[in-house]
């Protein structure tokens, strides 16, 4: 499946592939993660249950304490 | 541009800060300091003796509320900048309120799930303004690992690694330096179209 992550195009080898199977893929395991999928924001509990499709943009955004 | 021409133009402008920490308190100063005509600053916070590592305070500020605290420093730098000061610990309501109508804004918070908020509501509901955030800028030294990350009109200052620990505080260099990455992010953005 080709998506762009993060403003990369990257495919991966999956035919179905939900937002949590791509973090671990991704290994974006920061603790806080604003994900967006062609600019709508995923909620967390939605990840799990959010399918990608080809061409998606998919934007993870890591938030880090400290300012 | 003259900086003549570059004050007439940030003197019709407005920047939204949300916070008035090591990124908040320092971004506000510098944009001032060139001529932005308003800002609306907001923070629940008081001043400590621990936050003069990094913040734009001084030692007789200790218990002031910090966005009173800053708008007092910058009516000393430049009276002319209008500074609208909120003490108050915004959530996504008052994010909203407050921010609905600046030219661009700052996030300066200091916790990860604080920064996610504010993402998560500018994204639902004011996704046209542009946004800077700072993530990643505890610790010293490592200057090469700081960059600027941008997503459409979201752009992300920092590291993206480092965390703020015991072994691993928040000193004044490189907070500065990423809350003058944000302020001269805001300048690229309203001088762009203006020349």
């Amino acid at each position: 499946m080709k998506l762009i992550i993060n403003n990369n195009p990257e495919i991966i080898d999956a035919e179905t592939l939900t937002v949590a199977e791509l973090l671990t893929l991704k290994h974006f395991t920061f603790k806080m993660i604003v994900v967006k999928i062609n600019g709508k924001p995923i909620d967390k509990n939605e990840y799990a249950t959010t399918f990608l499709k080809e061409g998606d943009n998919v934007q993870a955004i890591h938030l880090i304490s400290g300012g | 541009m003259t900086i003549e021409e570059i004050k007439s133009i940030l003197s019709h402008k407005t920047v939204g800060i949300a916070g008035c920490g090591g990124l908040g308190s320092n971004a506000a100063v510098s944009l001032a300091r060139v001529g932005i005509g308003k800002l609306i600053i907001a923070d629940y916070d008081v001043v400590d003796l621990s936050n003069l590592n990094r913040q734009y305070y001084f030692i007789e500020q200790i218990g002031e509320k910090k966005c009173f605290a800053l708008q007092r420093i910058i009516s000393h730098i430049n009276p002319q900048c209008c500074v609208e000061a909120h003490d108050i610990k915004l959530d996504h309501e008052t994010i909203v309120s407050l921010y609905a109508n600046v030219d661009v804004l700052i996030e300066a918070f200091d916790k990860a799930e604080m920064k996610a908020m504010l993402l998560q509501t500018m994204i639902r509901s004011l996704s046209h303004i542009p946004l800077i955030m700072g993530s990643g800028l505890a610790g010293w030294g490592n200057f090469a690992a700081i960059k600027e990350q941008s997503y459409e009109n979201i752009y992300v200052m920092g590291d993206g690694e480092t965390e703020v620990r015991d072994d691993m505080p928040p000193l004044a260099p490189r907070v500065c330096i990423v809350a003058n990455m944000q302020a001269n992010k805001v300048l690229e953005l309203l001088l762009k179209n203006s020349v």
